[in-house]
């Protein structure tokens, strides 16, 4: 009896995740597998794929734009970080017990994370025109001439100030909780031996969810650096590359030159560097993430 | 005397004292400061949807229009792609929204639940592909729909999101792992298959998870703008957020007509939103899975 379900579980255990490996087999494992042929192909999808070895490796090395789309990117990224000191610093004021309003912030905050990145990215462009954009006639409201604010030294500052904004609501939302979850005994503990507000922050708060901040880290960067939909519609990388984000090369590159084997390359070459960058984050995270 | 001592220590200590009230005062402050941030860019928008041309860009602003131009509206929907790539994007984003959360639920029951050779290398073999950067199958995945004819309709962005995703069916799949196995026990022992206690037992017990992943999907679904660029290039198949990003080529100076059309993009979501808050908050909390 025991036996004759065990085999129907077992029938049904297979079935039941047949669509899901299948879809993962079609859709991911085979452009995965052949993206290595692919990046190591010429290929302009008119013409069959002719075979180079690694002369697309070879050509990225020596490609300066696609140095530069690499710095780019790591620019950008840097309002990862920038956006959760400013996430955890309103999650503080909010988690305070006597601050009203928790939810209606929290909503507030949370609202551009839902919008769509197109109408977000021309409610920017708005937000930066240098002639009636917001921050330029506040600033002239304060007598001050406000900057272009897509000149080539600072389209990517404006990138990252959008990106910020856009981007809190979910750092917040998880800080939010994780605050929430630091357990109580061990700041009574704290008073009781007389540590000051500060040191209860840098000693019980900070580890206490710095396993969250770990995780917005890793997967904020992941996320960051494959950034695509708002510089496209923004800046289309420009003035002079200064603004081209590597998945933005990437994509001209496959439809504006049709260099499949090149844009394949370039794909490889950022998974790579992705995937240093969360080695690098889980190796550091030793020395600061405390897990109980 | 020792009594009106300690009458007066309490009445101290109830009243907050000046330095905390200040304290909160100053964190008022920054949160009002930080709202209107957040909410002064919508609200222009918003306030510009009714302006000519002329009128936006006045200055100072005019934030309640002196003349309401509803034709913006009326224009943006009648002259414009608009409502057709509403309709596009509905009959794409619904079946590998269904369909896929289908798929995804099963396969999260099937990990969560039963038991067969193989499931945990199979299931460790799953999450693995999460890892994956999008980036590096961008360019092949492409490469595969243009082989199989794909390009130029909808299919890349229908077929695939049907055999459900691997993020909704982890987080399903430990949703599953906290409902008591006694009802299921009880089930089999009354000869119940184990599909008709996926459906009449699993799914009702985990509406709440099944809801929180479905306006997570659906929210990504229509806010997606990279996936309709890559394969759709006819104006007629074009998704809600292509037109809307065309709007920057026909509505050029028109800046009226954009924020129209933004603020019209924008409803949907805002809709759903104000509906189902908590399913996101919720959701984003447990995984911290991106919208």
């Amino acid at each position: 009896m025991k036996s004759k379900l065990y085999r129907k579980d077992v029938f049904w255990g297979y079935a039941f995740i047949a669509p899901l490996l299948l879809g993962l087999l079609v859709f991911l494992l085979v452009p995965l597998l052949s993206s290595v042929y692919i990046s190591m192909s010429s290929y302009d999808l008119a013409n069959k794929p002719v075979f180079k070895g690694l002369a697309n490796f070879e050509q990225l090395v020596k490609d300066p734009i696609f140095w530069k789309s690499i710095v780019n990117s790591l620019y950008a990224s840097l309002g990862v970080p920038l956006g959760m000191l400013l996430a955890l610093i309103v999650a503080l004021m909010l988690n305070k017990p006597d601050i009203r309003g928790k939810g209606f912030f929290r909503m507030l905050f949370f609202m551009p994370t839902i919008c769509s990145a197109v109408a977000v990215t021309f409610m920017w462009k708005w937000v930066l025109n240098d002639d009636f954009g917001l921050i330029n006639q506040v600033l002239k409201m304060m007598k001050i001439k406000g900057p272009n604010w897509f000149s080539e030294s600072l389209a990517m500052p404006s990138m990252i100030m959008m990106g910020v904004w856009g981007g809190m609501g979910i750092s917040l939302l998880l800080y939010l909780s994780a605050l929430y979850n630091v357990p109580r005994v061990y700041y009574e503990a704290a008073k009781v031996d007389g540590a000051g507000p500060l040191r209860q922050f840098f000693s019980i708060t900070l580890p206490g969810i710095s396993p969250v901040t770990f995780y917005i880290l890793v997967t904020g960067l992941i996320g960051a650096l494959q950034d695509f939909t708002r510089f496209q519609i923004m800046t289309d990388g420009g003035p002079n590359y200064a603004t081209t984000t590597t998945v933005l090369y990437i994509y001209n590159n496959a439809f504006q030159y049709a260099d499949m084997g090149y844009a394949c390359a370039m794909g490889w070459a950022l998974g790579v560097i992705i995937a240093v960058v969360t080695i690098a984050n889980f190796v550091m995270s030793r020395r600061w993430v405390y897990y109980d | 005397m020792t009594g009106e001592n300690t009458l007066r220590r309490t009445a101290f200590s109830h009243s907050p004292r000046p330095r905390a009230v200040l304290f909160n005062f100053i964190i008022y402050l920054l949160l009002a400061l930080s709202a209107v941030v957040m909410l002064v860019p919508f609200l222009w928008v918003l306030s510009s949807s009714f302006k000519d041309t002329a009128s936006i860009f006045l200055i100072p602003p005019q934030w309640i229009p002196k003349q309401w131009h509803f034709e913006n509206y009326w224009n943006v929907l009648t002259g414009s792609n608009l409502i057709r790539g509403f309709c596009n994007t509905v009959i794409i984003i619904i079946p590998p929204i269904f369909v896929g959360m289908l798929s995804s639920s099963l396969a999260g029951y099937s990990f969560a639940r039963l038991q067969f050779p193989g499931k945990n290398v199979i299931f460790a073999a799953t999450l693995c592909t999460m890892m994956v950067p999008g980036v590096i199958t961008l360019i092949p995945s492409f490469i595969m729909f243009s082989f199989y004819g794909w390009v130029n309709s909808w299919k890349p962005l229908i077929i695939p999101g049907m055999f459900g995703a691997v993020t909704t069916m982890f987080f399903l799949r430990q949703y599953f792992m906290t409902l008591p196995k006694e009802l299921e026990e009880a089930a089999m022992i009354d000869g119940m298959s184990r599909p008709k206690i996926f459906v009449s037992i699993i799914l009702p017990l985990s509406k709440p998870a099944i809801v929180t992943q479905i306006v997570l999907s659906l929210n990504g679904a229509y806010n997606d703008y990279m996936g309709p660029l890559l394969y759709i290039n006819d104006i007629n198949k074009q998704t809600l957020q292509q037109v809307l990003a065309g709007f920057q080529g026909t509505y050029l100076t028109q800046w009226g007509y954009l924020m129209a059309g933004s603020v019209l993009a924008l409803l949907p979501t805002m809709l759903i939103f104000a509906l189902a808050q908590r399913y996101f908050v919720e959701g984003i909390a447990l995984t911290g899975l991106k919208v």
